[in-house]
């Protein structure tokens, strides 16, 4: 690895910055990662910062199903992110859609849409939880760094190149 | 100078949750609005309908997570009518303490957004460290911290002991001594005086006309408070205040918050205080007659209202949800109009949107002038044809 690339990536590892993405959740997930960010649970003290703008951020935080209207906002933010990214699926919603799955308008759990890295679990996540969670990511993105990218976690089954979920009819993204 | 449009959303940095605003304007002046909140419609009302009694209240408490106890009072209070059960005192009580917890931590939620969103991120900050103490109450009496799962057809599913009274006693003087500070605090602060005052203002007739509802029509001196005018889970019996104001602006609607504030933990302690003794919930039968009633219940933000249609069956045959926010959202659009494009995030803030509640499908033939029901597959077909065609997805 060049300086420069280990410099990069200690500072990824020293301050990763969140991107909220409500892609149809009831608002229980957002305030409580909001939460995770005031006085009493303070993400600040492991560098995390929540940011606005995708082209800024490490980890992409999902809360919610994915409601049909939001498939596309959520492929075009998820590739607006630079290289290496990460996402986080917020609660039983982002896992499986939780109780709204096989709604109408919606196409179930944040994986149907993009790859996703880390589940946190609960109905909604607590703040502590939710710290847990990025905090596990953090180590996975410590690991792919010393594998050389995300290919070693891929089962065999799977394509050799970027793990890429196999899409649910409906909800494929065309250019 | 020619009008422009500015697009804001569906996801923006100013924003918290997805929406659509095309905003016209003339140079810095909003001349129009346009909205677009459909981003979160999940199709609840449809399916409340494939569930039976006991597994739609969890459904409910997920139309939106801020206000979950309301929805879930809001049904279970309608279904209890059309059953012709009667809660007892004691579980009416819980629910009355559990609302106001959520109004407490509502309101102490929005005053940090509103705070957020005017740069005086002091204030949002400490809101929400205070607001941890609302949250600790809720976690202590019903075990999660903000989706409940209090609530169920026939009263609430956990009794409340006497030493966790005598701890959410304890809590609520410094909560109190706290929220007097805010109030103070909002008063004098140059920062909040300057941006709160004369943005965003509605006349008490603009008020009745659009129909808003809450702490928006409240600060346009409308007193209207569903609690008081008709009461429910045992409020006849509870003194409080409805807090009005006059003002209109964004600057009356958070005075209105802070009061109720205060309210809130005069109903909480007096709740806590005059428990009565007895079972919090009653047996009910499995299915509710023919019936259809409209319940009403003060939500954090205005007067939410369920309409519910039984069948003889375990299902109801339709439930219809009005939220307040989908009340308050033209108040927006016109109280907008004229004024600045900074001034956009405070007036949105100010009528506490809750998006994730807000959008509805109803199916209009315009040439005969109808509507119709479509079922549940053909919802289901549509939906996934509509965004095929339309984009792509």
């Amino acid at each position: 690895m060049k300086l420069s690339e280990r410099i990069v990536a200690w500072a990824r590892l020293k301050s990763p910055w969140i991107i909220l993405f409500n892609s149809g959740a009831c608002n229980a997930c957002d305030i409580e990662v909001i939460a995770a960010i005031t006085p009493r649970f303070d993400v600040e003290r492991f560098g995390i910062l929540a940011k606005s703008s995708p082209r800024h951020g490490d980890i992409l935080v999902v809360t919610g199903p994915v409601t049909r209207k939001q498939v596309k906002r959520l492929r075009m933010i998820y590739d607006q992110m630079p290289e290496p990214k990460y996402v986080i699926a917020m609660g039983a919603c982002g896992a499986t859609g939780g109780v709204f799955r096989g709604l109408y308008h919606v196409v179930d759990g944040v994986d149907q849409v993009i790859p996703v890295d880390m589940f946190v679990a609960g109905c909604p996540p607590r703040p502590d939880e939710i710290i847990d969670g990025v905090v596990k990511c953090l180590e996975l993105m410590k690991a792919d760094m010393k594998n050389g990218g995300k290919a070693w976690r891929v089962k065999a089954p799977a394509p050799a190149a970027e793990p890429k979920p196999a899409a649910v009819p409906g909800t494929e993204v065309t250019a | 100078m020619p009008e422009v449009v500015v697009p804001i959303g569906p996801y923006h940095p100013a924003l918290k949750e997805p929406v659509n605003f095309k905003v016209i304007a003339d140079g810095e002046i909003i001349v129009r609005l346009e909205l677009d909140l459909a981003y979160n419609h999940r199709g609840i009302e449809k399916a409340a309908e494939a569930r039976d009694f006991v597994r739609v209240v969890p459904l409910l408490e997920r139309v939106c997570g801020i206000c979950s106890h309301s929805h879930t009072t809001a049904f279970c209070k309608g279904i209890e009518e059309a059953m012709g059960v009667t809660v007892p005192p004691r579980g009416q009580l819980i629910r009355v303490i559990v609302a106001e917890l959520e109004r407490m931590h509502s309101h102490l939620l929005w005053l940090g957004v509103a705070g957020h969103e005017i740069g005086f991120n002091t204030l949002f900050m400490w809101t929400w460290r205070d607001r941890e103490v609302v949250q600790d109450m809720l976690e202590e009496l019903t075990g999660n911290r903000v989706n409940y799962g209090m609530n169920a057809v026939g009263g609430v599913r956990r009794d409340i002991e006497p030493p966790l009274v005598a701890r959410c006693l304890k809590r609520l003087s410094p909560l109190e001594e706290r929220i007097r500070k805010y109030a103070d605090m909002v008063r004098h602060e140059p920062t909040t005086l300057a941006r709160f005052q004369g943005v965003g203002r509605l006349t008490k007739e603009q008020a009745l006309a659009f129909g808003t509802v809450g702490p928006t029509a409240r600060a346009s001196s409308v007193d209207y408070d569903i609690r008081r005018d008709d009461p429910y889970i045992g409020y006849a019996d509870i003194p409080f205040d409805v807090v009005t104001d006059g003002q209109g602006d964004v600057f009356g609607r958070t005075l209105v918050r802070i009061g109720e504030l205060l309210q809130s933990v005069r109903i909480v302690r007096y709740a806590l205080e005059n428990l009565p003794p007895g079972p919090v919930r009653v047996n009910t039968p499995r299915g509710a007659p023919k019936a259809e009633v409209l319940s009403r219940y003060e939500a954090p933000r205005g007067e939410l209202a369920h309409f519910i249609r039984t069948n003889n069956t375990d299902k109801v045959e339709r439930l219809d949800i009005r939220t307040p926010t989908l009340a308050n959202w033209t108040s927006v659009a016109v109280s907008l109009v004229g004024s600045n494009l900074a001034d956009i995030p405070v007036v949105v803030a100010a009528i506490d949107p809750c998006l994730s509640c807000t959008s509805r499908i109803t199916i209009v033939d315009p040439g005969r002038r109808q509507t119709s029901v479509m079922s549940w597959d053909e919802l289901r077909a549509h939906g996934i044809d509509f965004y095929r065609r339309k984009e792509g997805v």
